[in-house]
């Protein structure tokens, strides 16, 4: 009797998985199918691989979408792996470009073999962001407030330093939660660069990295911008440092940064823009370049560029072209799609010294554009 | 049906061989693959890697102490939580409950174990932390305040909170395995109590006493699903590596650890240490899991035997 009912059993269950394997096979080769016609149907397709850099995603799938309208035979993937992944696959040769929001360090650029040119492409920005009820005005923060808060010597929201710079702002008898990122990010990176420049204590005790040492017992991690914006949200008296365009995005409250002339200034794209001029005559040759703290009454201090890397020797001249094409459209026509995204374009003299830099591409040794 | 001979059943008898001895291959071909990329921190750090207290990827220091510890708490909060309620619920279903309402209870719980895990921990930021920020953190530490576990403040964010996300995702897992092993006790032994004039409760007790080392086998199960949780747990136990005795406190999982950092480990020998902290966590898992496997396959054995008596 248990023997038949084992057999039955047995049967359906081997026929249940000969319906899946044959769902799973249809399906397949449904994609498959779908892929080569779209291959043929575009002729001779110029694909180019991108990868890197989460913050600049929105802008570069804009571009993306709006060069391949210009030109229809190229097309362009870019995923969103990280700034240090971003670096990693442009010298691993995994992707024809990288995308990253430090510039990459000397060792690095070594290793990578050297000839790798940065490409900035936009302006970009961190802002604090709080969760203070009944504080309707921005809070007024310096790299000397946040760091303590973010060290711990400033547990409570109404100290006599925070209370100091918020005349007429009512703080609360709270403990400041601090929300940092967990995981490895661009954004802490130009945060802390930021504190490094303008604290020595924490220059000393955590320093400017990706993913710097919290100190323990202080704050919680949250992955990613999203993470971030969702723990402070929910979580009364906390502050968490996010990207501007995200923040923009979702309307969250912002503080006022003070600023190396002294002023506290508003993120926005004018203050970041003055950021940037105001450091275009310190840019070096090969424009990597920190812009945190920058000179200016204008100027928000925690600005920073991004990058597209790319190497200066092409092996594919059909794709070089296209690559180099695409970064000249990007700094020139595509700079115009920054604001609607909160981006701030790049200043006119350095898309002057990116277009030498473009123009410096070659293939064999000869010029890609021209 | 058709008879298909000798020559069939060495085919078969092939066939379900190959598909056993591939398993022992992936398995061994994983840990392989991690022990030798972990080389260069086991080289470097030894034992040093297993106690040490501090995590500083930047400063190339690697303590994997408080994820283990992470990792463990958490588990057995979501065990604590959850194998109560687990049993509860499978013996309601098997021993008390009319089929009519056994039904979509059994659906709900199943339905349970297959939400993806990001939406319990969204759910764990927007619902579970405002919750134990404003009624359960303060209850506990107005009535347990004394006790080491229950100080400190109070964000919503830390070890309590990770905790009962996976003891919410284990208990499924634990009610259908409890479930089929309390269906396994024969039913004679129910009718041969009740005839002694046992009442429901000391019938139910017997049946809890035979299927024992089955409901281990579930708990076990349970916790290896909780030690390898990682999106809705990095969503709400705050990320901070530290050792405290507090609940309330942020902390860290090696699964958590992983999930976040992976992707973006460029230096070889960050990359070394969390492929190290991984295979720890897969040895861990490993020998959960085996023990699962055993005591599962202990309480089928005597169920089947009893059957044929």
């Amino acid at each position: 009797m248990s023997r038949m009912f084992n057999r039955i059993n047995f049967t359906r269950v081997v026929g249940l998985l000969l319906v899946a394997i044959a769902a799973v096979s249809v399906s397949c080769s449904g994609v498959k199918m779908g892929n080569g016609a779209g291959n043929s149907a575009a002729g001779s397709a110029i694909r180019l691989q991108g990868s890197g850099a989460s913050f600049p995603k929105p802008i570069y799938e804009k571009w993306v979408s709006e060069f391949g309208k210009i030109h229809p035979n190229i097309s362009i993937d870019y995923q969103a792996t990280g700034s240090g992944a971003g670096q990693k696959a442009l010298v691993a040769k995994t992707a024809d470009f990288g995308a990253s929001d430090d510039p990459m360090s000397d060792d690095d650029m070594k290793a990578g073999g050297g000839g790798i040119l940065h490409i900035p492409t936009v302006l970009g920005a961190v802002v604090l962001t709080y969760n203070l009820d009944g504080v309707k005005e921005p809070l007024k923060l310096s790299g000397e407030t946040i760091a303590d808060i973010y060290l711990g010597n400033i547990k409570k929201w109404n100290d006599e330093r925070l209370k100091k710079d918020n005349p007429g702002v009512t703080l609360p008898d709270a403990d400041i939660l601090p929300v940092y990122r967990a995981d490895s990010s661009g954004t802490s990176a130009v945060f802390t660069d930021f504190l490094s420049k303008t604290v020595p204590a924490w220059k000393e005790k955590v320093g400017m990295n990706k993913q710097p040492s919290w100190v323990t017992g202080v704050g919680v991690g949250a992955k990613g911008n999203d993470g971030v914006m969702g723990q402070v949200k929910q979580t009364p008296n906390s502050i968490g440092y996010v990207e501007l365009t995200f923040a923009k995005a979702n309307n969250l409250p912002a503080a006022q940064i003070k600023n190396k002339a002294g002023g506290f200034v508003d993120a926005s794209l004018e203050s970041v823009s003055a950021a940037a001029a105001a450091t275009v005559a310190s840019m070096p040759d090969d424009l990597r370049i920190q812009i945190t703290d920058a000179d200016g009454n204008g100027a928000y201090p925690i600005a920073s560029y991004t990058y597209i890397l790319v190497y200066k020797e092409q092996s594919d001249a059909v794709k070089g072209k296209a690559l180099a094409d695409f970064l000249w459209w990007a700094v020139h026509d595509g700079e115009k799609f920054a604001k609607d995204l909160h981006y701030g374009p790049l200043p006119a003299d350095v898309v002057t010294k990116v277009e030498g830099k473009i123009n410096s591409m070659t293939n064999g040794g000869k010029p890609l554009r021209q | 049906m058709a008879q298909t001979g000798a020559i069939g059943d060495k085919i078969f008898r092939s066939v379900v061989l190959i598909a056993a001895a591939s398993i022992l291959v992936i398995v061994a071909a994983i840990f392989y693959m991690m022990a030798q990329n972990s080389i260069p921190t086991i080289e470097r750090f030894g034992i040093g890697f297993l106690i040490g207290r501090e995590w500083r990827p930047a400063q190339e220091q690697f303590g994997a102490l408080p994820f283990i510890y992470g990792t463990v708490v958490s588990s057995l909060i979501a065990l604590f939580l959850s194998v109560p309620i687990s049993l509860g619920i499978a013996i309601f279903l098997v021993e008390q409950a009319p089929k009519r309402v056994a039904r979509p209870i059994a659906f709900m719980v199943e339905l349970l174990a297959a939400i993806p895990s990001v939406v319990y921990g969204l759910w764990g930021i927007f619902v579970l932390a405002p919750f134990i920020r404003n009624y359960l953190g303060p209850f506990l530490q107005d009535y347990l305040g004394w006790l080491p576990l229950f100080q400190g403040r109070l964000t919503g964010i830390g070890m309590l909170t990770g905790g009962i996300i996976l003891a919410l995702m284990v208990t499924p897992i634990v009610t259908a395995v409890v479930r089929d092993v309390l269906e396994a006790v024969p039913t004679t032994q129910r009718e041969a109590a009740l005839a002694l004039g046992a009442t429901k409760w000391e019938t139910t007790r017997i049946v809890l006493g035979n299927a024992a080392s089955g409901i281990a086998g579930a708990v076990v199960l349970g916790l290896g699903r909780a030690i390898g949780e990682t999106m809705a747990v990095t969503m709400v136990i705050g990320n901070s590596p530290q050792i405290s005795a507090s609940l309330f406190e942020p902390a860290n999982t090696i699964a958590s650890l992983l999930a976040a950092n992976f992707a973006e480990a460029t230096d070889k020998i960050y990359l070394s240490a969390l492929i190290e902290i991984g295979l720890v966590l897969f040895l861990v898992t490993f020998v959960v899991n085996a023990l699962a496997k055993l005591l599962i396959m202990s309480v089928a054995g005597s169920a089947n035997s009893a059957k044929h008596v």
